[in-house]
């Protein structure tokens, strides 16, 4: 657990000697809690104190990085348990796997088609991070050969998952030796050989045991074999079980600096009788402190909800995703054309720009600065009224750039028609519909003349 | 190496609710449905039992909706004609309950009128035995217009009304209360608001075993992640005890992913989205399962596969896990 000033004081040399820039070893104290300072500004701290402070200072679960010649992965590090008391940090990476019992062909072709996935969500890029590929045969040749073909098919990172030193190696000798790999999976029968090899190729190992004692009993012997990078698979396989779990791993590393299960967690979103609830158990991994999160089945329409719900999930709650107030133009639009309004909040922004400019439509946009929020939220908080729009509309210039002054207001805020056409009174005052998917042919039929 | 399991101490608990009234109980319901009553975290076996299972409620429309995506029309087919029949469907699909929203308008565009309303209500409670949530077109006047003709005719029910909000709150109450009804109190994601109209509504007498709260929510991609962290904060809030939260909470997934393009529109979108269908399924079913996890208690869905899959998901989350934790 993160010391206190007051304790981090008792371990200071208590001369107030001034040499951090700080006035007391009290003040310094304080700012190292804080972490506004390093240790390293006292030059007066004994190596005990010093080893104290940095057993406090970890991180309570575990950075973790994956890499290939390319790309990263990086868990772990979270700080709390409920996004809304802070941020989740580091999205899980979503890795999809594929068994060496598959055809080279086969392989082949889902590794090609997950790896060049890409899919735009509010302007941005998203696809999966990985590969995980599984000794599904035990042969050693099977093993490397599966790994030289998904190699040959993809930069992004791979996790190697064998039931055996012996073939995880033949595996591991496949990919260059810059790449840091995820290895696995060491359990109460193998872990020995498991830690020499992630040891020697200083990688990071999966851990699998099936009771959360099991667990920590595996974890701290494969540390002390010299292994520092470990990520946990809790084993459970059901919705109920991998909740249980992996809150209750959260909740030891956060509340307890339990350093036995300190670890990000691997989520293997597999259930063999229903497609279906792999998908949800991927959702419940995502929401669920999962640092990995691996998929059997790789479908575009899963696959894009599951990275938006990440997306989502891992959002700084404090700062809503926001675009630059302004006037924007859409379809080269000229003086003639209609004006429409909405907020600022970068999902309500792409949903009436993507609708518009998939129309074909000219139109001018008035984004509002609603401080970050949608129609509605921003609304009810006061932070897009009449008022607002009409500062907006003046304070962009729209009156220079447009001959017809028509304005469209979202459907949702209809009731500001009245005051609006106060506010504005050369502007006739339009009421569009709700929801952005409607635009486009409220704009055809509505607005037509 | 033991190993602690780390209980939280919770004071409060979610009040009970129960939707529906059978016979013996002044109503004409076959059976009735109990949520709420936790007192821990959705699912979380090791601190708490869950007392009563979160359910899934089915939206059918008083008559074919306009603005459905057509693949919801293709999987109920001929039933969204007449609602008795796609009450039915819906039961057979796996509802715990009925939702009934009422169109603002008929067919031929004239306002829907008391006497309609209350003829389709009429046929849903005479089809189908389930509890049955009777929404208005969210129209705060049209609300109040339809839904208390609606809660005269259909006395001692148990129905839960809605959308029960800050602007109709006082019509919508008064009526539930005079005639045996629960209502459903909405709110825009904000956890101060629903405190609020939870403090107004139960100011006007209305007993805290009536109420859900209905905190809206977001479709994954469309705001998804408010909504979900407003449910965990107005849970957390309620399990440390602060009363005017510990209601069971209704959201409405299945209206809010079949709204978004990528469950409404199949033609001319990215290849990215893959299968229509199996995205708009997708999309409902996987908001509806993040919002489970921030403990709804009743879900309202829309595509008969969306119900089986979250029936599923339910059953599953409701079986503690077999093994030792530990």
């Amino acid at each position: 657990m993160a010391l206190t000033g007051i304790q981090i004081y008792k371990l200071l040399p208590q001369t107030n000697c001034k040499d951090c820039g700080f006035p007391t070893c009290l003040a310094f104290a304080m700012k190292l809690a804080a972490k506004q300072v390093e240790l390293s500004a006292c030059p007066h701290v004994s190596e005990s104190a010093r080893a104290q402070l940095a057993e406090s200072a970890a991180p309570p679960v575990r950075l973790v990085t994956v890499r290939s010649d390319s790309t990263e992965i990086k868990v772990g590090n979270e700080v709390v348990l409920f996004r809304h008391e802070k941020t989740f940090y580091h999205r899980p990476g979503l890795l999809v796997r594929v068994g060496d019992d598959r055809t080279p062909s086969a392989l082949e072709a889902t590794v090609a088609a997950a790896d060049a996935y890409r899919v735009s969500y509010v302007g941005m890029d998203l696809g999966i991070d990985g590969f995980a590929v599984e000794s599904v045969t035990g042969d050693p040749g099977r093993f490397a050969a599966a790994v030289q073909t998904v190699r040959r098919h993809t930069r992004r990172p791979l996790a190697l998952l064998a039931p055996s030193a012996a073939v995880l190696g033949a595996g591991l000798e496949m990919i260059a030796a810059n790449e840091t790999p995820l290895l696995g999976v060491a359990a109460a029968d193998n872990w020995q050989d498991m830690a020499d090899l992630a040891r020697k190729a200083r990688a990071p190992l999966v851990v699998r045991g099936h009771t959360l004692s099991e667990l920590a009993d595996l974890t701290e012997k494969i540390k002390a074999a010299g292994v520092e990078d470990m990520v946990l698979d809790p084993a459970a396989r059901d919705l109920a079980g991998h909740l249980a779990l992996s809150t209750l791993i959260r909740r030891l590393a956060l509340k307890k600096t339990f350093r036995p299960l300190g670890y990000p967690l691997i989520a293997f979103a597999d259930a063999v009788d229903d497609p279906a609830v792999a998908s949800m158990l991927a959702a419940q991994a995502i929401l669920k402190y999962a640092g990995f999160v691996v998929i059997d089945h790789f479908a575009p329409e899963t696959i894009y909800p599951l990275l938006v719900l990440r997306q989502n999930i891992y959002t700084d709650p404090q700062k809503p995703i926001q675009v630059q107030p302004g006037l924007y133009e859409i379809n080269n639009p000229k003086p003639e054309d209609p004006v429409l309004v909405t907020t600022n909040f970068s999902i309500t922004y792409f949903s009436v720009a993507n609708e518009v400019e998939g129309s074909g439509l000219p139109a001018w946009l008035v984004v509002a600065d609603a401080e970050g929020m949608s129609v509605l939220t921003a609304w009810a908080a006061g932070k897009f009224d009449a008022e607002r729009i009409a500062k907006d509309v003046k304070r962009f210039g729209v009156d220079a750039k447009v001959s017809r002054r028509r304005l469209v207001i979202p459907g949702h805020v209809a009731v500001l028609s009245g005051e609006l056409e106060a506010e504005l009174p050369d502007w006739e005052i339009r009421v569009g519909p709700r929801e952005a998917v409607d635009l486009p042919r409220y704009m055809k039929e509505a607005l037509r003349n | 190496m033991p190993v602690e399991i780390l209980k939280e101490t919770w004071t409060g608990a979610v009040q009970t609710v129960t939707l529906g009234a059978t016979p013996a109980q002044g109503g004409t319901r076959g059976r009735t449905v109990t949520v709420g009553g936790e007192r821990s975290l959705p699912f979380l076996h090791f601190e708490a039992p869950m007392p009563h299972r979160p359910v899934v409620a089915v939206e059918i429309k008083d008559r074919r909706p306009d603005d459905w995506s057509p693949v919801l029309l293709r999987a109920w087919g001929e039933v969204v004609n007449d609602p008795g029949a796609w009450a039915q469907a819906a039961a057979a699909a796996g509802a715990d309950l009925i939702l009934l929203a009422l169109s603002l308008t008929d067919a031929e565009g004239r306002p829907t009128t008391p006497a309609a309303a209350v003829a389709a209500v009429r046929k849903v409670l005479e089809a189908c035995p389930l509890p049955l949530a009777v929404f208005g077109p969210g129209q705060a006047e049209a609300d109040n217009e339809l839904l208390v003709a609606v809660a005269e005719a259909t006395k001692g029910e148990r129905l839960l009304l809605g959308i029960c909000e800050d602007k109709n709150y006082r019509t919508i109450v008064a009526t539930a209360l005079a005639n045996g009804h629960l209502v459903n109190a909405r709110t825009p994601m904000d956890v101060n608001l629903a405190k609020q109209l939870n403090i107004l509504i139960t100011d006007m007498g209305m007993p805290l075993d009536r109420i859900i709260m209905d905190p809206t929510t977001g479709a994954v991609g469309y705001g998804f992640e408010y909504g979900y962290s407003v449910m965990e904060r107005l849970r957390l809030a309620a399990l440390q005890g602060d009363r005017m939260t510990q209601l069971p909470m209704l959201v409405t997934p299945g209206f809010e992913a079949w709204k978004t393009k990528e469950a409404k529109v199949g033609n001319g979108v990215p290849a990215a989205w893959g299968d229509w269908e199996a995205r708009g399924i997708a999309w409902e079913t996987l908001t509806a399962l993040g919002l489970l996890e921030a403990g709804a208690d009743i879900l309202v869905l829309r595509h008969p596969e969306s119900v089986r899959r979250l029936q599923r998901a339910i059953a599953d989350l409701m079986t503690p896990p077999s093994g030792p934790l530990v």
